[in-house]
């Protein structure tokens, strides 16, 4: 079974890297109708190589980022124990089958393990939930996006509006470096490490898809025109598109903080699943 | 404006060109990232010789995938993100004479002095658009300091229309990446 579950992984993060999801796509597509001149010939490039690597079954970036995975996990799944080691065993053989760029850099000496493993990568968020299912996903996550990722812990007293001041700012000074037209990921409250875990876990969501809180749906409308009104454009080279969606999380806070996280999707925004039941079948999702 | 260049190309020919123009390319491009920046700068201060000349090529800020059956294969190859590179550019020009660095999301103040300083020009490709890039290349001429990893190694590439790659910074100043990133940021200070 570890082997089957290894095969799945690998062709898990084949589905992402080559096959753009279609709610990213259309955005980008929407996009592009609406652009003109430098904007509109960035969009059609872009999606063209979608095209091309969806045809080719090429990953659409050579930066085929950092595996990420995040799994929901039955209490009664009977592969369990088994999981992490076929995740590793997955990435391994994704990085020679599809082929991955060997990502993982020793901090230390520098040095390039080869084959996308090494200390905490790949890096496995985990959740648990009724039943005997599984649930997978995988975020393999480019890093000139990651690079755009920030912390601030506000001052209470600067409240929401502190928040959001802090998101425009510091998208603004990012530019076109985290490839826009982008989507944000923002995690409000908790600590600093539940802010971040927040603002990663919001870049699940599908475009256009509201938080459950009306008044944080509120805030994100508002954040997403805010970021499109700076005229960053794709890919930084001026234009009305400079992201595609912001994504709020929320965590309660200490009373003396109000922490604020930013994780970034690029253009490129990868992420595909799938479910695997107690029987040991495998069904895709996208 | 719209450009085809063929490389090596002279001081007059990049002067020409102003930002926002749009450039294809012919030629040899050389990928360079950090570490292959960092490298090159130190064998120049101590008199080694390098293993490409980088006064007749282009820079592309690249880390490539790819792929070797009996010779090496791009399997994709878009630009990476310059800024990292503003650490070294300037140098780098300064020392290396090159006229086209190409990469994604734009360069500062330092580089856009060397460009001016010393007749060169940046240039973006669609950042990630990295099958569209490995249709432009038609042959890998070869591969030095590998040592440094796939991403990072000096990849030696033959394009055929390299592009179209955007103008932001030319040899008269002007840096339009710069300029939107300004305007954002004051915009954004005004929003809330």
């Amino acid at each position: 079974m570890k082997d089957k579950i290894a095969e799945a992984i690998a062709d898990l993060l084949f589905r992402a890297e080559t096959d753009l999801s279609e709610d990213v796509e259309n955005a980008l597509r929407k996009a592009m109708e609406e652009e003109e001149g430098i904007a509109k010939a960035t969009l059609s490039n872009i999606l063209k190589n979608v095209e091309l690597a969806r045809e080719q079954g090429k990953p659409m970036c050579q930066d085929t980022g950092t595996p990420t995975f995040f799994i929901k996990v039955g209490y009664d799944f009977p592969y369990r124990h088994i999981l992490k080691e076929a995740i590793i065993e997955g990435v391994k053989l994704a990085t020679k089958k599809i082929p991955l760029r060997p990502n993982a850099v020793d901090v230390v000496t520098g040095k390039n393990s080869g084959d996308n493993t090494g200390h905490h990568i790949p890096y496995i968020h985990w959740d648990f939930m009724a039943g005997d299912e599984c649930y997978i996903t995988a975020m393999p996550k480019g890093g000139g996006s990651e690079n755009a990722s920030a912390l601030k812990m506000l001052k209470p007293g600067e409240g929401m509006k502190g928040v959001k001041k802090f998101v425009v700012e510091h998208m603004a000074m990012m530019g076109g470096d985290p490839c826009p037209p982008t989507v944000v990921g923002v995690g409000i409250g908790g600590g600093g490490d539940i802010a971040m875990e927040l603002a990663k876990k919001a870049l699940l969501r599908k475009i256009g898809e509201r938080s459950h809180d009306g008044e944080i749906a509120k805030v994100e409308e508002e954040l997403l025109s805010a970021l499109n009104s700076l005229g960053i454009g794709p890919m930084g080279l001026g234009g009305k598109t400079t992201c595609l969606d912001v994504h709020i999380e929320i965590a309660h806070r200490h009373p003396a903080s109000l922490p604020v996280g930013i994780a970034v999707q690029c253009w490129a925004n990868r992420r595909k699943s799938i479910k695997i039941d107690g029987g040991g079948n495998i069904w895709n999702i996208d | 404006m719209e450009y085809r260049l063929n490389l090596p190309v002279g001081r007059e020919e990049i002067e020409r060109i102003k930002a926002g123009d749009i450039i294809y390319v012919n030629g040899i491009v050389v990928t360079a990232r950090d570490e292959a920046h960092e490298r090159a700068l130190e064998y120049f201060r101590e008199g080694k010789s390098l293993p490409v000349d980088f006064s007749r090529v282009a820079v592309y800020h690249c880390g490539p995938v790819m792929k070797k059956n009996e010779e090496w294969h791009v399997i994709a190859a878009g630009p990476t993100t310059s800024r990292r590179m503003e650490l070294f550019e300037y140098d780098f020009i300064k020392n290396f004479g090159t006229r086209i660095i190409v990469g994604k999301g734009g360069m500062g103040e330092k580089t856009a002095k060397a460009c001016r300083e010393y007749g060169a020009i940046y240039a973006a490709f669609t950042g990630g658009a990295a099958v569209l890039a490995a249709n432009a290349i038609k042959k890998v001429k070869g591969v030095e300091w590998l040592d440094l990893g796939m991403p990072e190694a000096l990849w030696i590439f033959e394009v055929e229309n390299f592009g179209p790659l955007v103008v932001t910074i030319d040899a008269h100043g002007n840096n339009l990446t710069e300029e939107i990133k300004n305007k954002a940021m004051e915009k954004a200070s005004s929003i809330f």
